[in-house]
């Protein structure tokens, strides 16, 4: 694997998500009965700092849950090695909510439509809305983002990094070429 | 090479082919399969699109129900097989028996024998993932591995634990599996019973082996009850009941010694006042019923780890 370029740098990756944080209370009119759910594993991070802005913003706590996947992904039986089922926790009433479903990569869309199933499973929300750092494109599925931190036109032999601070000891969002088709990201 | 070195075991048969590491994933995995079981939906899609046949040449009804249940919480679809109502009885063998079903596009078999080996049987004739639901004498591995989840659940792990397990040591698959496993895992392990019913060749690494109840569950923060199986037992194994009772039954008094919070398990099915008092069976330690409702999280775990992530 090869760097072919630094998409965002700690600085740029900060002004995306307040953007998106701006974003989403003039779409939703306020912080009023939202709630925040990260996809595991980058998605908690991102949410968590979402969560930050929207109370600095409004004064608000909004609602954080975490959603682990892994049961609900369509391609169970073609991967190599079991992944590790991680922990889902919402510990609010979905009912009375609009979620915003948030992710670090927004690629053929199967994350997300396992994210979906996965949240209905575990209660109605009023809406789900989707906020996501990088789309990339090569959707597979008629999925879209509500909120994009950047859109990055790629080729499917690159991979897109977003390394969070939280995780990976620093912000950054990295263009890699792979030499070969990638997997969902 | 390790003994336990096959890193993705394709069955579930004994635990000799499993890594230390494997087992821990499949307690570990246990923990959200619980929590799929808490919710309103408690079915997720990961089995979607396979088969898991149920095959009991022996009758069951805990572990039959619970295997069935976890395969159909992972949405696989369920095929049961009861020896007694089948082509066995017209005289088609068992490979013949199998290979048929495995020519229905059977993704994955659970089995049940009186004799030991038959799950390795229906392993080598289908050439699918199976699992060994109990094998006459020798294993009974699911068991074990939801006697530890519910002694980890209870402790927060197995390691330095010690386990006492008392009764008819001889005939339970259970204590094997447990004394294996839990050793393996980290715990220490007693076996207790009657002199005619504990046979030397399981003492080893971890696991001691004594006729006295009281020195067994002396500080053991785990006591398992084993069902007397008379209906294995040839005449002479035991002097009588009562005998038996005063020496070995489960109960409140012989307790006294054992660590303070310390829990007690029992396979099943009970014979109450028998091998376990009815206090103690439905009494604050008793775990009982943990173990049913930890056997179902824990047999999806199992399947899971089976039937996903092949490549």
């Amino acid at each position: 694997m090869e760097l072919k370029a630094s998409i965002l740098t700690a600085d740029e990756l900060r002004r995306a998500l307040t953007r998106i944080a701006h974003e989403i209370l003039e779409r939703n009119r306020g912080a009023e009965g939202l709630a925040l759910v990260g996809i595991h594993t980058r998605g908690i991070p991102l949410a968590a700092r979402l969560a930050a802005k929207l109370r600095e913003l409004e004064g608000v706590e909004i609602p954080q849950g975490r959603l682990d996947i892994t049961l609900y992904r369509d391609d169970l039986s073609e991967i190599a090695h079991q992944p590790v089922i991680r922990e889902t926790q919402i510990d609010f009433d979905l009912q009375s909510c609009r979620v915003i479903l948030v992710d670090d990569v927004l690629y053929t869309g199967r994350t997300v439509r396992a994210a979906l199933d996965a949240l209905i499973d575990l209660g109605r929300p009023q809406s789900i809305q989707l906020a996501v750092l990088v789309d990339r494109g090569h959707r597979e599925l008629p999925i879209r983002a509500d909120y994009v931190g950047k859109n990055l036109p790629t080729a499917k032999s690159e991979m897109v990094k977003v390394k969070l601070a939280e995780i990976d000891g620093l912000d950054a969002v990295e263009l890699w070429d792979m030499g070969q088709p990638g997997r969902e990201q | 090479m390790s003994a336990y070195a096959d890193p993705h075991p394709k069955h579930l048969l004994d635990f000799h082919d499993w890594s230390t590491e494997r087992l821990n994933a499949i307690l570990d995995n246990a923990d959200t399969m619980s929590k799929v079981l808490d919710r309103p939906v408690k079915k997720v899609p990961a089995l979607q699109g396979l088969t898991v046949c149920t095959v009991f040449f022996e009758n069951s009804t805990r572990t039959r129900i619970s295997f069935e249940l976890a395969a159909r919480r992972m949405s696989a679809d369920v095929v049961s097989f009861a020896a007694s109502s089948s082509s066995l009885s017209k005289g088609e063998s068992l490979r013949d028996t199998i290979e048929t079903l495995t020519a229905y596009k059977i993704d994955a078999y659970v089995v049940r024998h009186s004799a030991s080996g038959a799950a390795h049987a229906v392993a080598r004739f289908s050439g699918k993932p199976t699992i060994n639901a109990g094998d006459g004498l020798r294993a009974h591995p699911t068991q074990a591995l939801l006697d530890a989840y519910t002694i980890r659940r209870e402790y927060g792990e197995l390691k330095g634990r010690r386990v006492a397990i008392i009764g008819d040591i001889r005939h339970s698959r259970v204590a094997r599996s447990n004394a294996e496993l839990l050793t393996r895992l980290g715990a220490s392990v007693v076996l207790c019973g009657p002199a005619t019913l504990l046979p030397r060749d399981l003492a080893g690494e971890g696991v001691t082996l004594t006729t006295d109840a009281k020195a067994a569950v002396k500080g053991a923060d785990a006591v398992m009850a084993l069902r007397l199986q008379t209906e294995r037992m040839d005449a002479g194994y035991l002097g009588s009941l009562p005998e038996y009772i005063a020496g070995y039954q489960v109960n409140e008094a012989l307790l006294e010694d054992a660590a303070p919070n310390a829990i007690v398990l029992h396979p099943g099915p009970m014979n109450r006042d028998l091998e376990i008092s009815a206090d103690t069976a439905d009494g604050p330690r008793s775990r009982v019923l943990k173990q049913v409702e930890h056997g179902q999280a824990v047999r999806m775990s199992v399947l899971y780890h089976l039937l996903v992530g092949r490549g």
